[in-house]
């Protein structure tokens, strides 16, 4: 079994879970019934002990794979000395409509295997490792209902046309197809007893298509008509999937514990919803024009800050609630040895000041794009004002989560103003009464005077990462994108020449900062996507965004998917993948490159808030 | 016979069956869910079918209680003892008798020789229900002994 790299894999899900299957047609990471539950698969994180479901030929192969068009339908196509197999892998999705007319499975991978050309010996290798590897189950064969693993009060039932067997605690095969053949797999979840188990011929097929019209369907909704609507298009597909529908939740990645450094301890859980990403997410779905999404990321937010007003955690969980306490699993090696593996992420203990700012800022999209709150919700955002103009001085983790060291960060301080200057906006639009005005007017000037005197430094001739210091950050790049700054201000056209400077991996990549800068650590790819995002909205020439902006696209692994970081030596993926706030950054981008070349507005950025802002300074 | 008094305990004796029956699912005793079961004879739809399920269970209860009642009569006396053994007895009959003729009653049940089929396609119980997991017949007799005790506890004769 060859060991696949991160940028091997691609993602099938269901807006409920995920898997990540590699281009040798193995599902190395599943986590069922939900993003964070634990893992069924996690080959991904350990190829002896984790688990796996491979399907491929038995013999040498070439591979290729690609999404059905505009769908998270993948199709990979295994070619060897004598025939071709064509895999089509979906964690099947149906309307409303359909699950009222049909018996669905609660959950469900189905794996379509047709012979294309030839003869072609496939082998298929079912490696179930419930609970991380750690959880004990029962293998039995019942027969023409299948093989059922059983775990107590929930089981997975895998179910096959082909010809398969249990070899002790796995189930295992082989047979040969000739051109036209086809090979049916379905695997499903079932907490609920009867257990639908619908007949394999025709439903692996019709899931694939029923599944495939539903993605259809909502990438048609999109209204970007941009420049590279594929990886754009591509980006918004992933953020969907990333969704936990029941509550409008993003999850970060579905993945925990890819390592920020090959071999290095920076391996953490992304498998939950941070509040940071919250604003940047919900201009790129209002830009894309999907409000219906963007408003119900708002609501998860509303409903789920409620929970802890007015304090913030950093992250939450798909509900709102807060994740079980960090773990290690020191069975699993890790990735490519990086240990330890952890679950849960006690990140969520940290103080995180930028969170209320985004809280805020994501909110004030949502009134912009013709939303409207009832008087509670006006209270809790008047509490976020009222907690930033106690806290903002304090100290925080920052953006990037260090653990154990609390600065004051230029970057939470920025976003401590961008909160209350998004108030005073909501007050002028009538969504906020009742607020102390001039504590928030005098609170968020004071923070401007705070950043442009003790956040600028004179020698650098770039604002800094902390007052006072000479570090930078590829975070400053926010202060033009915040609107604090204009882009095209010497200010920070000299700030974004010294980041490029410093933090520069290369022509493209950018490190977040030094201090944080190790031996083998990764670009953070959002980083890249901010400073063309920054030269798009008026930093430097349109051109420069341009080749800054596809660059990176040249990026991203051949079916469109970036993860956190990017080794800039190899030009590798590295941290948690596929991630969404990368993704998140390529949008807006894109739609800041297509605002600038259109020379028109899809993503209501400043116009509004310079309006509001002219009004109360009045 | 006390209609009022069938009526009332009969109902109170079926709810709490019915809950421990769902604290049985969430507890990890047991995978089934008899309002799933019952409702997905009338529809597919899993979240409605719950729904109706969880109406059909509480007039079959009510109704089991009548035969609970007639017992009580027979023998000239309730107690809760009395209606734990009734309650025993009925488990015994769902787990032995009722489960493993599912199939044959379920429009949408698949039968165990025959596999799924395009219009049966739930996965049938098997004897004792043990598909369902193998501490399905703890959860089921449990409930109904309960069942049977508050019955006999609470119901009066005249």
């Amino acid at each position: 079994m060859q060991e696949a790299s991160i940028r091997d894999y691609a993602i099938i899900g269901d807006c409920r879970s995920a898997a990540l299957v590699s281009r040798f047609g193995s599902i190395d990471w599943l986590c069922w019934p939900r993003f964070d539950s634990s893992s069924l698969f996690a080959a991904l994180l350990d190829p002896i002990r984790g688990g796996r479901w491979s399907i491929a030929p038995a013999e040498p192969f070439r591979s290729q794979r690609r999404y059905l068009p505009n769908t998270n339908v993948l199709e990979t196509a295994f070619e060897t000395d004598t025939g071709t197999i064509r895999i089509v892998d979906a964690i099947p999705i149906a309307s409303e409509e359909q699950t009222f007319r049909l018996l669905l499975p609660e959950h469900e991978v189905v794996r379509l295997v047709v012979c294309t050309r030839g003869e072609v010996e496939v082998e298929t290798h079912f490696e179930p490792r419930p609970g991380y590897a750690m959880k004990r189950f029962a293998l039995r064969d019942r027969g023409k209902l299948g093989f059922w693993v059983d775990m107590g009060s929930k089981c997975i039932i895998f179910r096959s046309d082909a010809a398969l067997s249990i070899h002790a605690d796995s189930i295992a095969g082989r047979q040969r197809l000739r051109g036209g053949e086809a090979l049916r797999f379905s695997m499903s979840f079932s907490s609920d007893a009867p257990a639908p188990l619908p007949p394999l011929d025709p439903w692996v097929r019709d899931s694939i298509e029923r599944s495939g019209a539903w993605w259809e369907q909502w990438i048609g909704r999109a209204k970007y008509e941009g420049r590279h609507r594929d990886a754009v298009l591509r980006s918004a597909l992933l953020l969907k999937l990333l969704t936990y529908a029941p509550s409008g939740a993003i999850v970060a990645a579905p993945t925990t514990s890819l390592p920020e450094r090959l071999g290095g301890p920076l391996n953490w859980d992304y498998r939950y919803c941070w509040l940071r990403d919250a604003s940047f997410t919900a201009r790129a779905l209002f830009g894309l024009g999907y409000a219906e999404e963007a408003s119900a990321l708002v609501g998860w937010l509303i409903h789920t800050t409620r929970l802890t007003r007015p304090e913030l955690r950093t992250l939450y969980d798909v509900f709102g609630n807060s994740p079980k306490p960090e773990r290690v699993l020191p069975h699993l090696r890790g990735y490519r040895d990086s240990r330890p593996v952890r679950v849960g992420n006690a990140a969520q203990c940290q103080i995180q000041l930028d969170v209320y700012g985004e809280v805020i800022e994501a909110s004030v999209r949502f009134i912009r794009a013709g939303g409207s709150f009832d008087s509670e919700t006006a209270a809790l955002l008047k509490d976020l004002g009222v907690y930033i103009c106690k806290h903002w001085k304090d100290p925080d983790n920052g953006i990037w989560e260090p653990r154990g060291i609390r600065l004051p960060h230029t970057h939470s301080r920025l976003l401590c103003w961008v909160g209350l200057d998004g108030l005073l906006e909501l007050h002028w639009k009538g969504h906020l009464r009742r607020a102390p005005l001039e504590l928030f007017k005098q609170t968020r000037d004071a923070i401007r005077r705070e950043i442009e005197l003790h956040s600028w430094n004179d020698r650098l001739q770039s604002y800094v990462r902390i007052p006072e210091t000479e570090e930078l950050d590829s975070s400053l790049l926010a202060l033009a994108l915040y609107g604090f700054e204009a882009p095209s201000s010497p200010r920070m056209r000299s700030t974004f020449d010294r980041i490029r400077e410093r933090l520069g991996a290369d022509d493209w990549l950018f490190y977040r900062n030094r201090a944080l800068a190790a031996e083998g650590d990764g670009a953070f790819g959002i980083c890249s996507f901010w400073a063309a995002h920054y030269l798009a909205q008026g930093g430097g020439p349109l051109s420069e965004a341009r080749d800054l902006f596809e660059a990176m696209l040249g990026l991203a692994n051949d079916v469109g998917l970036f993860a956190e970081e990017i080794d800039p030596r190899s030009g590798c993926p590295l941290g948690n993948f596929p991630q969404g706030f990368t993704h998140v950054g390529l949008i807006n981008a894109a739609l800041s490159l297509h605002e600038r070349e259109q020379g028109v507005s899809v993503t209501d950025d400043r116009a509004s808030r310079s309006d509001a802002a002219l009004e109360i300074r009045g | 016979m006390s209609v009022a008094s069938w009526l009332l305990w009969g109902f109170v004796g079926t709810v709490i069956l019915t809950t421990i029956m769902a604290g049985s699912q969430t507890l990890g005793l047991t995978r089934m869910n008899i309002p799933y079961l019952l409702g997905t004879m009338f529809t597919a739809n899993r979240d409605r079918a719950k729904v109706i399920g969880v109406g059909m269970h509480l007039v079959l209860g009510s109704l089991f209680a009548l035969l609970y009642a007639a017992a009580f009569h027979a023998w000239g006396a309730a107690g809760w003892w009395r209606g734990a053994l009734i309650g025993l007895v009925h488990s015994a009959f769902v787990l032995v008798v009722g489960m493993p003729i599912m199939p044959g009653i379920h429009p949408r049940m698949a039968s165990e020789y025959q596999g799924p089929t395009a219009t049966r396609q739930l996965e049938p119980p098997g004897p004792l229900a043990l598909h369902y997991g193998v501490q399905t017949p703890v959860s089921v007799v449990l409930a109904h002994v309960v069942y049977g005790a508050v019955l006999g506890g609470f119901y009066r004769l005249a």
